[in-house]
């Protein structure tokens, strides 16, 4: 498979080499499983742990996606609904073969308060890894899931291209959070989309704070329930000479849908980033609303905001907001206005501007995540 | 001693002469009132003194406390001893009124409120701000009080108060005052204020005034009795009277 060696199975992320840990950690995964509900770790092009925290037992489930479709027949028809095998380059890879991924599966009526943690790491050098993941939100039921995608330090020139499917059935409410922790010869294509039933909910949040090579990705959100609601957030901070192509798109096809696209984008060392998002009304009464900051640190870098609002429909209410530009002067003084240095001034705006409170997540898990923003070397 | 003192100051705006020849003693644990029509200048001045930058010094020199601060930036100022409450303050994305009354107690954004930081937050009727986008969203009214909470914590020598009164309601004009001059009281600190109305004077214990016009100081005084005559005959009067009584300082 692929040439590489299967990686062993182990029963605990505690049993993992401490270098693996240690790039787990950096996309917000937690070592103490007692704090997840389950934890998934996939690393190059194997299975690593799968394992649900006996505490939810019942309520989700979590498989390999190559395991989940041996044992169920019904997940074929979910295999390749939402994306079309044949989209690009990177769907047909993946469509070929993949080695890989998660299936989260949350049943009917589930009320999961501890997130669901998953990780996709590449450690060797040159791994070209391939995965799918589906993610099902049965009827009613309410989760968090954290995926981190990492690297080992020892990783070189690696391609990850991963497809993701989410279902997120009728009052279902999932708040998914992503962390990507690549690193300058990395180039990333994630493929995803989600498809929203009557009155459910979709929260997804993406963060990029560590350099990456090449990143492209535009997951799209498609509301075919009435009353279903989304939020796509995105924080991006590209750095040394990263290329970020990133987008949101929402797509209203049912009536009282509602969403928001929140993106900040902060560009430095050569780096370019293209921040894209859309949001299409073809049914109505549907409310949306694209909001894309850019905070460019130095005059090497460029970040080309291209919001987009298409509206069928009379009574659809489609708005955005962009900007694109430095730290505003006055900013600045008015914290050294404070006492401030204006080094130290500039630090707290630029941390301000990667807050996390924009991501809707409860208060331990933003606090969380928050310190691990707080822990992240930001080269300021 | 004075807190104070400005000695021939002359100020640009972006090539624009904006403040002539100004000269003013503030003595230590005293407040003065700054009136003056729109446009005369007193913001200039008051973030001359701050040391905001834009605000080109071509003469003349500032003595806080007894030392030449005339080229210092505007943080050294605020540390040693300065605090700033804007006209209109801006709006920073993820920087909340939390962080800046941190910063303002020389902490750091994120850390714990003190108790006594948290009980500020409740005079200045404030709770539901304090993890809000600092400025984002607030009224007139609600960023003079943020301002003036921030000042609270700052706990400068000299206040730097530039018009807090105005677009604030009935009750927290009430609020700003009382506070305001509470603190001033308990410490000792100074403060020069801008305002345009003489509602304030209510609760600051003031002996001071000055009316700057075209960016000259144009009258001193009694701030009531300033106050009461500008109300009654408008800055015209000002202007008359310097004629007939032409200052000397
Ligand atoms: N940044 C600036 N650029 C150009 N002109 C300015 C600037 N700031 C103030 N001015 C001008 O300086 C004069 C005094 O303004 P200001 O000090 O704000 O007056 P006040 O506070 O008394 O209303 C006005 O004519 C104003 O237009
Ligand atoms: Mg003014």
């Amino acid at each position: 498979m692929m040439g590489d060696k299967e990686k062993k199975r182990v029963s605990s992320l505690t049993d993992l080499p401490h270098e693996i840990l240690e790039a787990a950690y950096k996309s917000g995964i937690e070592a103490s499983e007692d704090k997840r509900s389950a934890t998934y770790m996939y690393i190059d092009h194997s299975l690593v742990l799968s394992k649900v925290n006996e505490h939810f037992a019942g309520r989700l489930e979590l498989l390999d996606t190559k395991d989940a479709l041996d044992k169920y027949s019904w997940l074929q028809d979910y295999l390749w609904d939402i994306i079309e095998p044949d989209k690009d380059e990177v769907t047909k890879s993946v469509f070929e073969e993949f080695g890989g991924g998660y299936f989260i599966r949350i049943m009917a009526g589930a009320r999961v308060e501890f997130p669901l943690q998953s990780c996709l790491m590449i450690s060797g050098k040159k791994v070209k890894q391939k995965v799918h993941n589906i993610v099902i939100a049965e009827e009613g039921s309410e989760a968090r899931i954290i995926t981190g995608c990492s690297m080992h330090t020892k990783a070189e020139r690696g391609e990850h291209l991963g497809v993701s499917e989410f279902f997120i059935k009728k009052d279902a409410k999932l708040n998914y959070t992503m962390i990507h922790n690549w690193s300058e010869q990395m180039k990333v294509r994630p493929r995803s989309a989600t498809r929203l039933e009557e009155n459910a909910t979709f929260i997804s949040n993406y963060i990029l704070l560590s350099p990456v090579k090449d990143l492209q990705m535009y997951p799209m959100v498609y509301c075919e329930g009435v009353n279903a609601k989304t939020e796509l957030n995105s924080i991006v901070y590209a750095r040394g000479e990263s290329r970020v192509d990133i987008g949101s798109g929402v797509v209203f096809n049912a009536a009282g849908c509602r969403g928001e696209i929140v993106s900040r984008v902060m560009a430095k060392e050569n780096s370019n980033v293209k921040a894209r998002a859309i949001i299409r009304g073809n049914a109505s009464p549907a409310k949306g609303h694209l909001e894309c900051k850019g905070l460019l640190l130095d005059d090497t870098s460029v970040i080309h905001a291209i919001p987009e609002l298409v509206g069928a429909r009379k009574d659809v209410d489609l708005s955005h907001e962009a900007a694109v530009g430095k730290i505003a002067e006055k900013e600045i003084t008015y914290l050294m206005s404070r006492g401030l240095s204006r080094d130290d001034a500039t630090s707290v705006i630029v941390r301000g501007f990667l807050d996390v409170d924009i991501l809707g997540l409860p208060p331990n898990l933003q606090q969380e995540i928050s310190s691990m923003v707080d822990k992240m070397d930001l080269g300021l | 001693m004075n807190i104070l003192e400005l000695e021939n100051l002359s100020v640009e705006v972006e090539g624009k002469r904006i403040l002539e020849d100004i000269n003013l003693h503030l003595p230590e644990k005293s407040t003065m009132l700054f009136f003056g029509p729109n446009g005369s200048g007193k913001t200039t001045l008051l973030l001359t003194i701050a040391g905001m930058p834009g605000y080109n010094i071509t003469s003349g020199s500032i003595t806080l406390n007894g030392v030449d601060i005339t080229s210092l930036d505007v943080d050294e100022r605020a540390r040693l001893g300065i605090g700033t409450g804007f006209q209109l303050p801006p709006e920073i994305t993820g920087v909340k009124l939390r962080d800046m009354i941190k910063i303002c107690a020389g902490g750091r954004p994120g850390d714990d409120l003190t108790k006594e930081e948290r009980n500020l937050i409740k005079r200045f009727k404030l709770d539901d701000f304090i993890n809000r986008d600092i400025n984002l969203g607030f009224s007139g009214g609600e960023k003079k009080r943020a301002e003036m909470l921030q000042m609270m914590a700052l706990k400068p020598k000299l206040l730097l108060l530039d018009e807090p009164d105005s677009g604030v309601d009935v009750e927290s004009l009430k609020l700003i005052g009382r506070e305001l001059q509470k603190y001033l009281k308990a410490s000792g600190a100074s403060a020069f204020i801008i305002t345009h109305h003489g509602d304030i004077l209510e609760h600051l214990d003031s002996k001071y005034a000055c009316v700057l016009m075209d960016g000259r100081i144009w009258c001193r005084g009694n701030p009531r009795e300033i106050y009461d005559t500008i109300l009654a005959r408008g800055y015209r009067e000002c202007a008359e009277c310097h004629v007939r009584h032409p200052m000397e300082d």
